[in-house]
């Protein structure tokens, strides 16, 4: 039974705050599922705080924080099936974890080192892609050519709130619209696009009112709530897979970090309601409901975070161990047929390594 | 082997090529029920169904940006930009996205992807229509280049584009589309990238050229008469670009002139001329000099023929470095 509530508007929400706001529940999801799902976020609550701190002790490079996105990420890949593919930004660099890649790769692409760059068909995962908005065209012509291939694949691609400024965004979605994609236009809207807030970044309303434009259905949801976001997700997937086509969801959060190691939000950011949210983010906020429910204990609670941080101390130490990246991969995967000139270059700087 | 305007030759490549493999689609603005602004794609969507030969949105990042994903589901697509100067919004797509995912996936997934596009001036069209756009996409690494002078030529490397397992732009001068019929080998034909032509043969100066400035490099190797004894070595390819045909070129005749349609500064040209520099210095007996378009925007279609290389201004440029 799905209990959604109206909050700011038609915000769906089914974890309540244990006070005024009553819990709701989502069909189909036992205790074990629903303590899968807390594995998931503690997992990747773990991995972005840890490589916070690898980040300053000089262990990885610049990351992007995605602290209180772990509801968003969690409960709309939860609501797919492994065969269907996952299209991230570089906000969902560990996204991959949820699908059993290896802590020690996800590192190691923080750490700038081939170990980091995988084949997408291992796990259903597309790259992280940097540029913003430009994955969503991919997801969407996946999916449609999944759909034209008569393969029963959906595609799942997450973004921000600035991406829906993008032509990227707007080419895409009119893409999904018009060939019917079956595919899950996923924004995660945490109001801040490094220092530019969403009412500089759109004069919109709602981020969902722009799906209408593109003639698809748009579902707005409590990104901080992993329940609702798995039950829109899951609606959203099962129009898709009876060929219904897209659906866009604004998943509504706040980003209560900065944007990444090297950005100082002290010069723009609201600190009380920064205080606020960090109050009320996504992982205490599940764990709470469960807690209510009677489902999570605390030395369970205990044991799926130690669980966490040592997947993340044998990944950095896994990561850390690769051997030094070979030079030659400079050249390596260019070209599939490279141009005669690249043997040139490469036996020049091979000569010049002395290697 | 056929009688066929160029036009009609990338028409039937994209016959032939989707017939034997069933993963080639052709995407586009209006290449379906209408065939193509220039009929470059007549009959296809009859031949083999809208899902194969589509019509997209009026969106060129949209139509590179969904090829890539289209190229994850397992498809082959061949992506027309209706003319030179529309292909620039994709241009993001193909710089970050086309030109890097195989690298990215250390070779994990393939992009087997072609755009093909009418190029280049003297057409008498608006603005914007007339572009010789090659050198963003030579520049662009992981992308691969080729520009047919022929007919033959444009079916060939058309073919080889889309059996390609790298991404490749092939531009299609537009200016030749229905200038002349020329034989064409019938069925499969596969001009394979990287082998420059002698277009005519010579032995005291090669004029370079690729694409429509091919038409003008023989034109001005007849008009320099007894004076010289003109090479035309037509490139076929910019990448992979046939070093070694050029080498040997210019081993023989020791004079090079290079004619390019687009601008000057930077312009591929300018990548035959550094070659030169590091390549074959000591086999030069003389400048090497470039006849390129000016370093200003594509003009008016009423002075055009001011702006695009000339017979006039090649046979000027071949004077200049026989008598250097």
């Amino acid at each position: 039974m799905i209990r959604v509530l109206p909050v700011e508007g038609d915000l769906r929400r089914v974890i309540g705050d244990g006070e005024k706001i009553p819990d709701g529940e989502v069909d189909g999801l036992g205790a074990d599922e629903l303590l899968a799902l807390h594995r998931n976020l503690v997992l990747l609550r773990t991995y972005d705080e840890r490589s916070v701190i690898y980040h300053r002790q000089g262990r990885i490079g610049t990351y992007a924080i995605f602290w209180n996105h772990e509801a968003m990420q969690v409960g709309s890949v939860f609501a797919l099936a492994d065969r269907d593919w996952i299209f991230p930004a570089y906000r969902e660099s560990a996204i991959g974890l949820l699908r059993g890649m290896p802590v020690s790769t996800v590192l190691s692409w923080w750490r700038g080192h081939p170990a980091g760059w995988w084949n997408p068909r291992d796990f259903n995962v597309a790259s992280i892609c940097v540029p913003i908005a430009t994955q969503v065209p991919h997801a969407v012509g996946f999916a449609w050519g999944s759909r034209l291939k008569g393969e029963d694949r959906v595609a799942l691609t997450l973004f921000g709130d600035g991406a829906t400024s993008e032509g990227a965004f707007h080419e895409a979605a009119t893409f999904a619209g018009v060939m019917k994609a079956p595919v899950v236009l996923f924004c995660n809207n945490n109001y801040w696009a490094i220092s530019t807030p969403l009412s500089k970044q759109t004069a919109a309303e709602t981020l969902v009112a722009k799906a209408a434009g593109y003639g698809i259905p748009g579902v707005r949801v409590d990104g901080g709530d992993v329940l609702a976001v798995y039950e829109a997700t899951r609606d959203a997937v099962e129009r898709a897979r009876t060929g219904d086509g897209p659906t866009f969801i604004e998943a509504v959060s706040y980003r209560a970090a900065p944007h990444a190691t090297a950005d100082d939000p002290s010069l723009y950011v609201d600190a009380e309601r920064v205080e606020e949210e960090r109050e009320n983010e996504c992982v205490g906020r599940y764990e709470r409901y469960l807690r209510r429910l009677g489902v999570l204990t605390d030395g369970h609670a205990e044991a799926v975070r130690s669980e966490a941080l040592e997947l993340m101390r044998a990944g950095i130490a896994a990561a850390e161990a690769e051997p030094p990246a070979d030079p030659s991969l400079v050249f390596e995967h260019a070209y599939a047929d490279p141009p005669p000139s690249q043997a040139r270059d490469l036996a020049e700087l091979k000569r010049i390594l002395g290697t | 082997m056929s009688e066929r305007f160029l036009v009609e030759a990338v028409n039937d490549a994209l016959h032939v090529e989707m017939e034997r493999d069933s993963s080639v689609m052709v995407m586009g603005e209006d290449v379906g029920v209408l065939g193509g602004v220039f009929r470059a794609t007549a009959g296809l969507q009859e031949r083999f169904g809208a899902d194969r030969c589509v019509d997209t949105p009026l969106a060129e990042a949209g139509i590179l940006g969904t090829a890539v994903g289209l190229c994850m589901a397992g498809w082959r697509p061949v992506c027309e930009m209706q003319y030179d100067a529309f292909s620039y919004p994709a241009l993001d797509q193909l710089i970050n996205h086309v030109g890097r995912y195989r690298w990215r996936t250390r070779g994990g997934m393939e992009f087997p992807l072609t755009i093909r596009m009418p190029y280049g001036g003297g057409v008498r069209a608006p603005e914007l229509h007339d572009d010789s756009p090659e050198t963003y996409y030579v520049h662009t690494p992981g992308v691969k280049v080729a520009i047919p002078s022929t007919p033959a030529d444009a079916k060939g490397l058309l073919a080889a584009a889309i059996r390609d397992p790298d991404p490749v732009v092939v531009l299609e001068p537009k200016l030749y589309y229905r200038a002349a019929k020329e034989e064409v080998p019938d069925g499969e034909h596969v001009v394979p990238l990287g082998q420059a032509r002698i277009a005519r043969e010579g032995s005291d100066l090669t004029i370079v050229a690729y694409g429509a400035m091919v038409h003008v490099a023989l034109a001005a190797a007849e008009a320099v008469g007894d004076e010289a004894s003109c090479e035309v070595l037509d490139l076929r390819s910019l990448k992979p670009l046939d070093e070694d045909g050029l080498l040997a070129s210019v081993v023989k005749t020791g004079r090079v002139v290079v004619v390019q349609e687009a601008p000057r500064v930077c312009g591929f040209a300018a990548e035959v001329v550094a070659v030169l520099a590091e390549r074959a210095i000591f086999d030069l007996r003389g400048p090497v000099i470039r006849v390129t378009g000016y370093d200003v925007p594509y003009p008016y279609w009423q002075i055009e023929d001011a702006y695009m290389p000339s017979v006039e201004r090649v046979v000027d440029a071949v004077r200049r470095v026989l008598s250097a």
